[in-house]
């Protein structure tokens, strides 16, 4: 079995599934005033210390979430009403339209529930969004605008944003900037105080923690609006009772990645260069999708469109050799839609729906690119003919 | 074998998928999203198309142990299927959706790209079986008259019904529902569906006025005196009594059918019970699961999915229409459904009715 596919999951770190299971067995509510749950609470509050010291962030700017989705709504729906609700005029989004669905969805609801209007980045053709077109977006109306929102690393295409300048021009004109780092985590060194942002998204179960876990990186100051009410947790920005065993996972999988992070990224992206020259050894046609620059891209990504092919039967494909990986692409019900992070690049959609996930992470191997490296060529012939086979004239 | 099962999130495909499993197959499950707006197609558990079927689908799947993807579908769907069906009755014909979705998507697209993907077959939860007869493949009704769909199979050429696998067959529904249960199957009582899966509230009167818009004509009697009126010709069917919003009674106040559908001058004709009455009938696009006859054949025709099969004789004229001829006359016989026919138990072929030969020719009453 070749799991290709870390984008979307990644198998529990040694460390982060000891503290998880150590905590699973244990009684406390981390709010409780007793014995129990002062022992819990303590978990959770080591735990937030270890998580601000991964991330560059002070413990007080951690709020614990069920996950990246859930973040990502609070930064952006919270963002947006409690600066609607300062000053009435400020209704303006600047957002990239490549981000994650949980990002793009909230804006999109905002738009037509709460009066939003969201301003659409420009993208090029690698998947960059420029600081410049930031500047450019915000310096229109200043006033009017609520909030910026740009992820730091595009989970389809790996990529990577140069978020601290899109930071500073936000900055400029005192605009609070949210970012999703859920795929940069673990990959990329992220500093949440030398980023600028004034809120982040990290999530639990892409960097070897758990799953059903996730954080707000809020900085102190920015108000947002709670999405849920209840007893108070987490600043009262985030009700709910603490998941301790997920927090000290999550936590342990967050220091693990930062002391690794001199060794771990540059040997996944050591393996990410030999399955992309092994398949485009295989398949002379296929186009690597998003920034070819080392600097510029997640050390475990490697996205292609393979022309001729449909995306859903090299997976299936694939599938069938036990090589797991990604069309990358949204799904409902789950028919396959062309990804819109290929159509901002300018991609046609006939390449965007030929288009293939691999990434990769810590438990990847090189016994995996050998595995892509002999089943792709094969592979991508044989959707070839099936999509000739079925070709409409 | 590599067998490709399709799933509907119904009880049927459920179990046949099961038992290529169990015969040792190397099995793989889709779904087929066959609307373009998922949720807009059937809402509740009855159709094929729903979010719920899909989910239904999968979790058969997961029960299996098989891996499920979903296949869209719907582009092709809606040309060969939904356009079709609403062509046909803007043409004044009755379609049979079912049969065109198996004959253009099921065993065609599908069937061509799970070939091309190293499939050996489409595993489906049809009612009719496959016979190795000396020949090569035959294609036989099922066990169980009340679900037999060797009618809607009726299309499928000797090739395609070498890439297809139908394990329920020889098995009634009951025992399938059973099956389905005992294999821990969460779909054992969902209930059949009946209607048209992509006419989601089941009025399709309504489906196609809103495709076809309000066309007004008179319907007529035999002699051409206006009866009546109606909104559209395509909310009719050949044979059909009920409905007709008629302002004057027959002569001989006997209830009157439609007997002929002209969209051109928007007329439904009307008359007896004895005017329905068909003695052969013509039809095109002839399709055939075995050798093409040279001669005249005697067989059993079916004239429509839920309808007695009636002894006649077939053959194929110089323009390559099929022509049958009826030992005794039969009622109620609508262009656009298919007729097809059998040996026995066997499907010959089928051919679209394109027009009837009546048993009386009329003869038009004295006018006193």
């Amino acid at each position: 079995m070749a799991y290709l596919d870390h984008a979307a999951t990644t198998p529990l770190l040694p460390e982060a599934l000891d503290a998880l299971t150590d905590e699973l067995g244990r009684v406390g509510n981390p709010s409780s005033l007793h014995a129990a749950g002062r022992r819990a609470r303590r978990v959770v509050e080591e735990s937030r210390e270890a998580l601000a010291e991964a991330l560059g962030a002070r413990p007080s700017e951690i709020v614990f979430t069920c996950g990246g989705t859930e973040a990502d709504n609070l930064a952006v729906k919270g963002l947006y009403w409690s600066r609607l609700a300062a000053d009435p005029s400020r209704r303006r989004i600047i957002a990239s339209p490549i981000e994650h669905h949980a990002v793009l969805d909230p804006l999109r609801w905002l738009e037509e529930h709460e009066g939003a209007e969201v301003v659409w980045l420009p993208v090029d053709r690698l998947g960059r969004v420029s600081a410049a077109s930031v500047e450019e977006a915000l310096a229109a109306d200043p006033s009017s605008v609520a909030l910026v929102t740009v992820m730091w690393a595009n989970n389809e295409v790996g990529t990577v944003q140069p978020i601290e300048a899109i930071a500073a021009a936000a900055r400029r004109h005192g605009i609070p900037v949210h970012s999703d780092a859920v795929q940069a985590v673990g990959q990329l060194p992220v500093d949440f105080a030398a980023s600028g942002l004034d809120a982040m998204t990290v999530s639990g179960h892409k960097i070897g923690g758990p799953h059903g876990v996730g954080a707000l990186v809020l900085g102190r100051g920015v108000e947002v609006t709670p999405l849920l009410h209840g007893g108070g947790q987490e600043r009262d920005i985030r009700s709910g009772t603490l998941d301790t065993p997920a927090i000290a996972g999550f936590a342990a999988a967050a220091a693990s990645a930062a002391a690794s992070l001199g060794v771990r990224p540059a040997r996944t992206a050591a393996l990410r260069d030999s399955l992309v020259a092994a398949v485009q050894a295989a398949v002379p046609g296929a186009v690597l999708n998003g920034d070819p620059a080392a600097a510029g891209r997640l050390p475990g990504n490697a996205h292609f469109s393979f022309p001729g092919c449909e995306g859903d039967s090299l997976l299936l494909l694939l599938d069938a050799r036990d090589i797991e990986c990604s069309t990358g692409s949204a799904c409902s019900a789950g028919v396959a839609q062309p990804s819109h992070v290929l159509l901002a690049m300018g991609a046609d959609p006939d390449l965007a729906r030929a288009s293939l996930r691999f990434s990769l992470g810590h438990t990847s191997t090189e016994a995996d690119v050998a595995a892509v490296a002999s089943a792709i060529g094969p592979v991508v012939e044989r959707a070839r003919g099936a999509r000739l086979a079925t070709q409409r004239h | 074998m590599r067998v490709l099962a399709a799933l509907s999130g119904g009880v049927d495909s459920a179990v046949a998928a099961s038992r290529a499993v169990a015969a040792g197959h190397d099995v793989t499950a889709v779904h087929l999203a066959l609307s373009r707006h998922p949720q807009s197609y059937r809402t509740g558990a009855r159709g094929c198309c729903t979010l719920e079927d899909a989910r239904d689908a999968r979790r058969a799947a997961d029960v299996l142990g098989i891996p499920f993807y979903v296949w869209d579908l719907a582009a092709e769907f809606a040309e060969d299927v939904v356009d079709d069906f609403v062509a046909e009755y803007a043409a004044g014909r009755t379609p049979n959706p079912c049969l065109r979705c198996n004959e253009k998507v099921k065993f065609s697209a599908v069937l061509d790209r799970a070939r091309a993907l190293g499939f050996d077959a489409v595993c489906t939860g049809h009612y009719a079986r496959i016979v190795d007869g000396p020949d090569g493949r035959e294609l036989h009704r099922a066990v169980d008259p009340g679900k037999d769909q060797s009618y809607v199979l009726g299309v499928l050429t000797v090739e395609q019904l070498a890439g297809a696998m139908f394990p329920l067959g020889d098995t009634l529904k009951t025992d399938v529902r059973h099956e389905a249960a005992a294999r821990g199957l969460a779909v054992a009582e969902k209930p059949d569906s009946h209607d048209i899966c992509f006419i989601s509230d089941g009025d399709t009167a309504g489906f196609l006025r809103r495709a076809l818009g309000d066309a007004p004509g008179d319907i007529v009697d035999a002699e051409g005196t206006v009866v009546g009126s109606h909104e559209g010709t395509y909310g009719f069917t050949v044979g059909q009594r009920k409905g007709m919003r008629i302002d004057r009674p027959a002569a001989d106040g006997k209830p009157r059918y439609v007997l002929d559908i002209s969209p051109v001058d928007r007329r439904v004709t009307v008359g007896s019970r004895e005017d329905l009455a068909v003695a052969g009938l013509e039809g095109v696009r002839p399709r055939w699961c075995g050798p093409v006859p040279e001669a005249a054949v005697d067989c059993l025709v079916q004239v429509r999915a839920h309808g007695d099969a009636t002894a006649a004789t077939a053959w194929l004229d110089g323009d390559g229409l099929l022509v049958v001829d009826l030992v005794e006359p039969i009622l109620g016989v609508a262009p656009g459904q298919a007729a097809v026919l059998y040996d026995g138990t066997r499907v010959l072929g089928s051919a679209t009715i394109d027009r009837t030969v009546p048993a009386v020719v009329a003869t038009p009453s004295t006018v006193s």
